[in-house]
C-alpha cells in the first residue's frame, strides 16, 4: 500500500481534441484526480458578431468537424427562432435524415475506430486490419454507409452546403433515396453482426456506476433528436429557450472549457442520456439491441455509454427507413426557402452525437448577428467525466499504474468528448 | 525501400480535415499499408518524434503554440499544411479584425486574462510549410492524390486558376445571375466547385488563386449591390490573412 503512483496523460489519444488527466495516489490514498482540458481557445461568438444571418451556420458550423451537420442544424433553427421563418414537413424530415447520418457516422467512428480497440487490447484501428478484418470491415462498411448518406443528403459529409436557413438549397431525389433505403434495409443485418461482436468483448468495460442526473430533449412522439423539450431524470421538463436554467456553465483553472451543472455536482448529456429518458420510443431491432446488452433506463454506468451508440445506430438506420418511406410517399417537392430578414433573438437546439447542442443569437434588422451563445455537449460533459474520475480512481487505487492509466483514458473515451468544440463558450 | 514514416498533428481547428483522412475508408487501409503512421492523436495511441512527413491542422493562435510547431517543423522531411486553417488561417482569423482583449471579455468575462490568445495565423506564418493542402474542409480525394504524390517522390499539382473554371465544367448556372454573390472568380480551384453545384456559392475556402483579380471582384460584388463593408467581409471570412499581411 505504501508508496506513490503517479499517473500524467498528455493529451489523451483517441479522442477529438487535446485533454490530460493528472492522478496521483500516495500510500494508498489518492491524492489528486483531476480532468483537465488544455486546448487552445477559438472565440467564436465573438467570430459571429457583425456576420449576415445567412453565414452563421457555414460559420459555427467549424466549430466540429465530426458534428457539423448538428452545429448546422441547430445554428438554423436558432436564426429561424429569431427571425420567426416557417419551415416545411418536409424540411423537417430531411433534416432528421441528415441529423442520423451524421449520429451513425460519429458514432461508428466512435466504437468503431476509438473504442473497440480498447477491447480488442490493440493501440489503434491500425492492427485490427490484421487481428479484427472481418470486424473492421464491418465498421468502414457502416462508417461509409453514413458518410455516403451525409453527401447525398446534405451535399457533403463535413460541413454541409445544402441545409441553410428556411430549408434546403437543394434536396435529394427520390431515386437517390430510394437507393439508400434499399442499402439502410441491406446494412442493418451488418449492424446486428457487429453488435453481436462487441457483445462477445464487452466484458472488457470496468464495472462501474455512479448516480447522476441525465440531460437530453425529449418528445412525447418519438424519440427525441430534432425537436422537443429539455428532459431530466430527475423529472421535470423546460422549453429550450430556458437552457440557460438546465446548463449553468463556470469555468474551472485546470480547463480552457467551462464545466456545467444543473441541480446535482454533475450532469451527462450524449447517446445514454437520450436512451435512458427516451427508450421507449426506440425502434424495434434498437431495442432489441438494448436487450441484447442488459441496457435498460435508467443505467448509470458511463460505459454503457458505448453501447448506447451502438443502439442508436441501429434506430437511426431503421428510423431513416420510415422517414425515407414517408418521403417517398408525399414526392419530394422542390421547395425553396423563404425568409424575411427581421430584428430579433432565437434559440434552437438538437441532439448530436455526443448530446444536447444549443445556440442562441441576436440579429439586429439588417439580419447582422450581434450577439451569440453555444452551450456544447462535451462542456456539459466536463464536471461529469471529473466526478466519475473521482469515484471510480479510489475503487481500483491498488491496482498497478498501468492498469489506472488505461480505465481512466477508457473512462473519458466512453464520453466521446469533442473537446476542441467545447473551448469557446460564452459566461452565461 | 521503407515505408515513410507519417505523423498528424492540430493546432485550433475542428479537426474535420483530419476526418476527410479518416473518411478515406477501404482506401486509408491501403496508405497504412504504404506508410507507416506513427503519430496521429485523434485515432490512435502511442507516438513517435521520428517521422519524415508532418500532416498539420489548424491555425496558431496561441505564442505557447509556436514552439510545438517549430519542434515539428525539425522532426519532419516534409511539412504538409491540411486545410483552410493551416493554409489561410481559416474561420479563426474572424477573431482578428476585433479588438483582441474585447473577444477574450466577451467569452470569458473577467478571466479572460487566464485565456492565452493572440491574432490567428497560417502555419507559414511561423514556419516554413512545403506543401499546401487546401479547402475547409480538405477533399479527401485530393488528400489521397498527395499522398500518392509524396511516396513517388512527386510534387503534386494544386490548380492556380479560379474556381469559375471548375464551375463552368460542372455545368452550373453563375449564382451571380440568380440573385446570391461569390467568391469564385478569385479562389483557387480544385474542389470541383462543389459548393455551388450543392446550391450554394464559393465562400473562398481555398484561398486565393496566386495572382487574384481582386480589384474586378471587388467591382463585381459592388455592381451587385454589396456595400464596401460587406464586400471587405466577404474576403475576410476566409483570406483575411493575405489582407492583413499586404
Amino acid at each position: 500500500m505504501n508508496g506513490e503512483k503517479t499517473i500524467s496523460v498528455h493529451h489523451v489519444t483517441r479522442v477529438e481534441g487535446h485533454g490530460n488527466i493528472q492522478i496521483k495516489i500516495k500510500d494508498g490514498a489518492v491524492e489528486h484526480c483531476q480532468w483537465q482540458v488544455v486546448e487552445a481557445p477559438r472565440f467564436f461568438e465573438a467570430m459571429v458578431r457583425g456576420r449576415k444571418w445567412y453565414e452563421i451556420a457555414h460559420i459555427t458550423s467549424r466549430i466540429c468537424g465530426i458534428c457539423s451537420i448538428g452545429h448546422t442544424l441547430t445554428s438554423l433553427k436558432a436564426t429561424e427562432a429569431a427571425m420567426g421563418v416557417p419551415i416545411s414537413e418536409q424540411t423537417e424530415k430531411v433534416r432528421k435524415l441528415l441529423l442520423h447520418a451524421e449520429n451513425m457516422q460519429s458514432h461508428m467512428l466512435h466504437v468503431g475506430y476509438l473504442v473497440l480497440p480498447d477491447l480488442a487490447g490493440v493501440p489503434s484501428v491500425i492492427p485490427l486490419a490484421s487481428t479484427h478484418r472481418e470486424e473492421l470491415l464491418l465498421v468502414v462498411g457502416l462508417h461509409r454507409l453514413a458518410n455516403e448518406m451525409s453527401d447525398m443528403v446534405g451535399g457533403r459529409t463535413t460541413h454541409p452546403q445544402r441545409p441553410v436557413v428556411g430549408g434546403f438549397a437543394k434536396w435529394p431525389t427520390g431515386a437517390e433515396l430510394e437507393a439508400l433505403r434499399d442499402r439502410l434495409e441491406k446494412s442493418l443485418q451488418e449492424a446486428k453482426a457487429l453488435c453481436s461482436f462487441v457483445k462477445s468483448v464487452v466484458h472488457h468495460f470496468p464495472n462501474f456506476r455512479r448516480e447522476t442526473e441525465y440531460i437530453a430533449l425529449t418528445n412525447p412522439k418519438e424519440y427525441a433528436l430534432y425537436e422537443g423539450d429539455i428532459g431530466s431524470t430527475d423529472g421535470g421538463t423546460w422549453p429550450v429557450h430556458q437552457y440557460k436554467e438546465i446548463a449553468n456553465e463556470y469555468l474551472v483553472p485546470q480547463s480552457t472549457a467551462k464545466f456545467a451543472k444543473h441541480k446535482r455536482d454533475s450532469y451527462m448529456v450524449g447517446a445514454l442520456a437520450r436512451l435512458n429518458l427516451n427508450y421507449d420510443h426506440l425502434t424495434p431491432r434498437a431495442k432489441e439491441i438494448s436487450g441484447l446488452f442488459e441496457l435498460r433506463p435508467v443505467n448509470y454506468n458511463p460505459f454503457m455509454n458505448n453501447i448506447a451508440q451502438l443502439v442508436e445506430v441501429v434506430h437511426g438506420m431503421e428510423d431513416s427507413i420510415r422517414l425515407i418511406d414517408d418521403l417517398l410517399k408525399d414526392g419530394i417537392k422542390d421547395e425553396k426557402p423563404s425568409v424575411s430578414v427581421r430584428a430579433g433573438r432565437g434559440s434552437g437546439s438538437t441532439e448530436v452525437p455526443r448530446g444536447i447542442l444549443f445556440h442562441e443569437y441576436e440579429y439586429n434588422k439588417d439580419g447582422e448577428c450581434v450577439w451569440a451563445n453555444c452551450v456544447i455537449p462535451t462542456n456539459q460533459n466536463h464536471a461529469n467525466i471529473q466526478k466519475d474520475m473521482e469515484a471510480l480512481i479510489p475503487q481500483i487505487k491498488d491496482r498497478e499504474r498501468e492498469e489506472i492509466e488505461f480505465a481512466a483514458e477508457q473512462l473519458v473515451r466512453a464520453y466521446d468528448p469533442c473537446i476542441s468544440c467545447s473551448t469557446h463558450c460564452i459566461m452565461l | 525501400m521503407e515505408k515513410p514514416r507519417v505523423a498528424f498533428f492540430d493546432f485550433a481547428s475542428c479537426e474535420g480535415c483530419q476526418l476527410q483522412v479518416v473518411n478515406l475508408e477501404e482506401d486509408l487501409l491501403q496508405v497504412v499499408q504504404a506508410a507507416d503512421v506513427v503519430s496521429f492523436r485523434e485515432a490512435m495511441k502511442g507516438h513517435s518524434d521520428d517521422y519524415d512527413i508532418a500532416f498539420v491542422e489548424g491555425s496558431i493562435t496561441r505564442r505557447s503554440d509556436e514552439a510545438r510547431l517549430k519542434e515539428i517543423r525539425k522532426n519532419a522531411k516534409v511539412l504538409v499544411a491540411l486545410g483552410a486553417c493551416a493554409t489561410l488561417g481559416g474561420i479563426n482569423m474572424l477573431k482578428n479584425f476585433q479588438e483582441q482583449d474585447g473577444v477574450r471579455r466577451f467569452v470569458y468575462g473577467e478571466r479572460a486574462a487566464d485565456y492565452e490568445t493572440y491574432p490567428a495565423r497560417p502555419l507559414k506564418a511561423v514556419v516554413p510549410v512545403d506543401l499546401e493542402i487546401h479547402g475547409c474542409p480538405i477533399n479527401r480525394k485530393e488528400f489521397a492524390m498527395v499522398v500518392k504524390s509524396l511516396l513517388m517522390g512527386k510534387r503534386p499539382e494544386i490548380p492556380n486558376y479560379p474556381v469559375c473554371v471548375e464551375c463552368k465544367m460542372a455545368e452550373n448556372i453563375c449564382v451571380f445571375q440568380i440573385g446570391m454573390t461569390c467568391m469564385g472568380p478569385v479562389t483557387r480551384a480544385g474542389c470541383g466547385a462543389c459548393c455551388v453545384t450543392e446550391g450554394s456559392f464559393c465562400w473562398g475556402c481555398r484561398g486565393l488563386v496566386d495572382n487574384p483579380n481582386a480589384d474586378s471582384e471587388r467591382e463585381v460584388l459592388a455592381k451587385y449591390g454589396l456595400s464596401v463593408g460587406d464586400i471587405l467581409k466577404k474576403f475576410r471570412l476566409y483570406t483575411g490573412y493575405s489582407e492583413v499581411a499586404k
